[in-house]
């Protein structure tokens, strides 16, 4: 479920491209099949997992049938109330800060003449490029009992609550960001000059423009970051203490105690509040659509000196907090034995002496995170490219369309545990695949699949369907038209998806902690399991070459597009 | 463009062919043993190279994690079990799978040589010792300085309300460490003493690990004062430079022997037989005795580097039986006393 947002999520559902009854020609066969082989495979790797997941749920250790029991045998311990409590007590406060905080932010970068908005964006972002664990180890070095600025917590203990509502708030930023960078840029003008000319106050135009505006947004935003905090489990498992939540719940009976059905049960429970989130989430998407009419205005910012510079301190806060956090990290990771001898060494990089797999944990991502970048891009736009292009049999694209949206539901955590399951099993002719790098590839891309479909389409549907009229009466075959139109003019979407889904896959724990196997270990993992075996330093090393690995490839990512649009979007500004 | 398309075409082709073979991939050549360990990471390649000197046929696939999650997971395998063999895991641990009957009895060669308290008393014995791995209490002396902190001489000490929150011990459910911890409390002071003893500490306690060192480690940076481990990961942090006193509380301390077995059903049986045979020479004992001042080859051990005096003296009579037949209900009591009192303080 991290990052869901890492990319504006546009309000689709499939057109009905075809009025006209047309003959069943090559084409559509070809398109046809390639929509009941991409159901398939969605069916196999979304629904089965979790239908085995719910079935696991009612089984007892040695797979007989109990009914409820397992429920009933959980519900009954006195440690749930407290972790649910305690996961939506967190998920609300970070859902309320970060919302609060990054809709300043997003309004000084969208809304004002700030100096340095680019920069300010730049930096907002770079937790996307770390995975959430980061934030909690560069806490424990900032606050911990060694930390230090210790006393500025005034005695109270990192360990708990307050740690992990300040690491999530770091790691969930840019996503909530994101969507109200957005939000906020689809202004219409009018308004805002209807308002000036009746002499609105600007406090009130504030209170009875801006945000209605952004109503929707906000929303959404509320949504994602609740559904992110609750079902992320690195944060509370590095600082958390004794401070339970369900996430950590789930990773202790599968991971600390091997009880599969219970974990099963706690996933079931996690899953329920992320459902709830999604289909509010969606709701709100739907209720958007007729927000910007064709007559709007773009809204152009004026300056005010002393709102931009009051904005300016506030965002340079932020910033530095966000460098502080990072700079912390890669400062610990040199220090040879914190803190009694703060000499400078690379002896936490010697990976390969620690806990977590070593140096081949880090190749293993990179190769996770380029074939999920190859494969799921190509996979993920055929998908979409069908949804949107193929000609009728509209119920099939919608089918396929919703099976699309359903892994945005699935928590990574639930989504592991249900690969497990279903894979392990004894009977499951995939199981070869189980402890490989394909179930990580297969379950990385699931994972982040919804929100990397949604970019395609949005691109696809800026290409006019005029293109395959054409194409069919002059009977060029629709590969070629793909080919040599479509896939040309959608390579910049391309590689956005492309760069989403390896940065993720460079940083995801939640879903691949079920999956990896001794050959298969994971950076992201290493930096768990490190930690978990009390090495901070080697594990905020290990977490720092996943941001130098991330933010190289990201600046290739930039300059590559920059490249592209250059040789294939001229069209777009003439 | 078209060079680009083309250029990215022959990429893709790269990875995919990649990607097939690494699906698909076979280990080729020499024989490769799975082997479940809860032995310590930074130890893993020295055991793999010193064994692969004298079998360079056999591979190691190295499966690592704490005892509590090793056995667990050995447990939940049972009818479809992954490993070959067990090299490395608490002798109560491995009792309990024996008497599971997961585990193969064999006699390796030169069994006769070991100390007999390092091995399965059955005959042919269903595992075999390598060292005994035994709790301390690691006292950060800065920290303590700093909190005030009386250093302790015995567990009753920690129960005194100055270490309320400066106390860090292992979950017995996940780590050996904290397993045998307990069930030494347990031998102590008797079953109702000691749960009585562990209410007390309870409320000192900051916060409980997965792992049994990470206390120790926590302790060696001053994260926490005090951690409850284990005397060999507190000497290692020693040398490397923490400020670090190792206590031996003076009621006794509980320990366990890390040892050897095969998995019942192993497909490789043959291999599996050199590597417990390897096991217990006198070679692979000087291996553990760099860590263990305790191992299973007598006659062999020399002092380790920063370990506390008097350790054999100070370890408990062990009693094994009462600690694997009970392991089950003492750690689900456990869980219920401690584990749901989730709050802070």
């Amino acid at each position: 479920m991290s990052s869901a947002a890492a990319f504006p999520v546009s309000t689709t559902s499939v057109s009905g491209a075809s009025a006209v009854r047309i003959r069943v020609s090559r084409d559509d066969i070809v398109l046809r099949s390639g929509l009941v082989l991409l159901i398939t495979l969605l069916v196999v790797a979304v629904v089965f997992p979790l239908y085995t997941l719910l079935s696991k749920s009612f089984e007892d250790n040695d797979g007989e049938f109990v009914g409820l029991q397992n429920f009933r045998e959980y519900f009954e311990t006195p440690a749930l109330f407290t972790s649910i409590t305690n996961s939506i007590g967190v998920a609300i406060s970070v859902a309320f800060i970060v919302l609060v905080l990054a809709f300043v932010y997003a309004y000084a970068l969208t809304r004002t003449k700030m100096p340095l908005r680019g920069l300010f964006r730049g930096i907002a972002l770079i937790p996307i490029l770390a995975p959430s664990l980061l934030a909690a180890i560069s806490l424990i070095y900032w606050f911990g009992n060694q930390g230090v600025l210790k006393s500025w917590l005034f005695g109270a203990s990192i360990y708990g609550p307050i740690g992990v509502i300040m690491a999530s708030c770091f790691w969930v930023f840019p996503h909530a960001l994101m969507i109200l960078v957005t939000a906020l840029s689809t202004a219409d003008a009018r308004l805002y000059e209807a308002a000036e000319a009746l002499r609105t106050p600007k406090w009130r135009v504030f209170w009875t423009v801006t945000l209605p505006g952004a109503k929707y947004g906000i929303l959404s935003t509320g949504f994602i970051v609740f559904t992110l905090v609750i079902t992320d489990f690195g944060v509370p498992k590095v600082i958390g203490g004794r401070f339970n939540v369900l996430a950590t719940d789930v990773y202790k009976q599968v991971v600390g105690q091997q009880n599969f059905e219970m974990g099963a049960v706690v996933s079931l429970v996690l899953l329920l509040p992320a459902v709830v989130a999604f289909i509010a989430d969606r709701w709100v998407q739907r209720k958007q659509v007729a927000l910007l009419s064709a007559r709007a205005v773009p809204f152009q910012p004026k300056a005010d000196p002393l709102r931009d510079w009051l904005l300016f301190v506030f965002c340079a806060i932020i910033a530095f907090i966000f460098i502080a956090m990072l700079a912390m990290a890669a400062y610990a990771s040199f220090v040879t034995f914190w803190p009694y001898n703060l000499s400078l060494t690379l002896k936490n990089y010697d990976f390969d002496l620690m806990d977590g797999g070593g140096w081949e944990a880090y190749y293993n991502s990179i190769r996770l995170a380029i074939y999920c970048a190859v494969f799921g891009s190509g996979l993920i736009f055929l998908g979409s490219y069908l949804v949107e292009k193929a000609r009728g049999i509209i119920w099939l694209r919608t089918i396929l369309h919703l099976g699309a949206m359903l892994p945005l539901a699935v928590p990574g955590l639930v989504l592991g545990i249900a690969y497990i399951f279903f894979f392990n099993h004894p009977d499951n002719p995939l199981g070869f695949l189980y402890g490989t790098m394909g179930i990580l590839v297969i379950c990385t891309i699931v994972h982040f699949y919804t929100v990397s479909h949604l970019t395609c389409l949005t691109a696809l549907k800026q290409l006019d369907p005029e293109f395959e009229a054409v194409a069919l009466s002059l009977k060029t075959p629709v590969w070629r038209t793909f080919r040599k139109v479509t896939l040309p003019v959608c390579l910049p979407t391309l590689l956005d998806v492309a760069s989403y889904l390896f940065l993720n896959a460079m940083t995801t724990v939640s879903a691949v902690v079920f999956l990896y196997s001794p050959e298969t270990m994971l950076a992201s993992v290493a930096v768990l399991n490190m930690d978990d075996a009390g090495d901070i330093a080697p594990a905020a090393a290990m977490a720092l070459m996943i941001v130098y690995t991330s933010a190289c490839f990201r600046i290739m990512h930039g300059l590559l597009s920059r490249y592209l649009k250059r040789r294939t979007q001229v069209w777009r500004n003439q | 463009m078209k060079k680009l398309i083309n250029n990215i075409r022959q990429l893709s082709r790269g990875v995919l062919g990649m990607a097939i073979g690494l699906l698909f991939a076979i280990p080729a050549g020499a024989e490769t043993l799975t082997v479940y360990t809860a032995v310590e990471a930074e130890d893993l390649k020295r055991y793999a190279s010193a064994f692969n000197e004298d079998h360079p046929d056999i591979k190691i696939r190295w499966v690592r994690d704490s005892t509590g999650i090793v056995t667990a997971k050995l447990l939940a395998e049972k009818n479809n079990p992954r490993a070959d063999v067990i090299w490395g895991l608490a002798a109560t641990s491995l009792m309990l799978l024996q008497s599971e009957g997961m585990l193969q009895a064999y006699a390796p060669k030169g069994l006769g040589k070991l100390d007999t308290k390092f091995r399965d008393s059955a005959n042919p014995p269903s595992w075999t010792g390598m060292d005994a791995w035994i709790a301390a209490v690691c006292v950060n002396t800065v920290e303590a300085e700093r909190y005030n902190l009386p250093i302790p001489t015995s567990w009753m000490d920690l129960t005194d309300p100055v270490y309320k929150g400066h106390l860090v011990m292992p979950n017995p459910n996940s780590s050996g460490t904290g397993f045998l911890d307990v069930s030494s409390w347990l031998q102590i002071y008797g079953k109702h003493g000691g749960w009585q003893f562990m209410d007390n500490l309870h409320k000192n306690i900051a916060w409980y690990t997965h792992s049994g060192s990470k206390p120790c480690k926590q302790a060696a940076r001053g994260e926490t004062p005090i951690g409850i481990s284990f005397a060999f990961r507190g000497a290692k942090s020693k040398a490397a430079g923490a400020p670090l006193e190792i206590v031996l509380p003076k009621e006794g301390v509980g320990w366990d022997m890390e040892a050897t077995a095969i998995v019942n059903g192993t497909k490789k049986l043959a291999a599996a037989q050199k590597l417990v045979d390897w096991s217990i020479t006198k070679k692979a004992n000087k291996l553990y005795n760099q860590g263990y001042a305790v191992v299973a080859y007598p006659g062999i051990a020399k002092p380790v580097k920063h370990f506390p005096t008097g350790i054999l003296e100070a370890m408990i009579n062990n009693d094994f039986e009462f600690a694997a037949v009970n392991r089950k209900s003492i750690l689900s009591e456990w869980q219920k006393r401690y584990d749901a009192k989730s709050e802070a303080k």
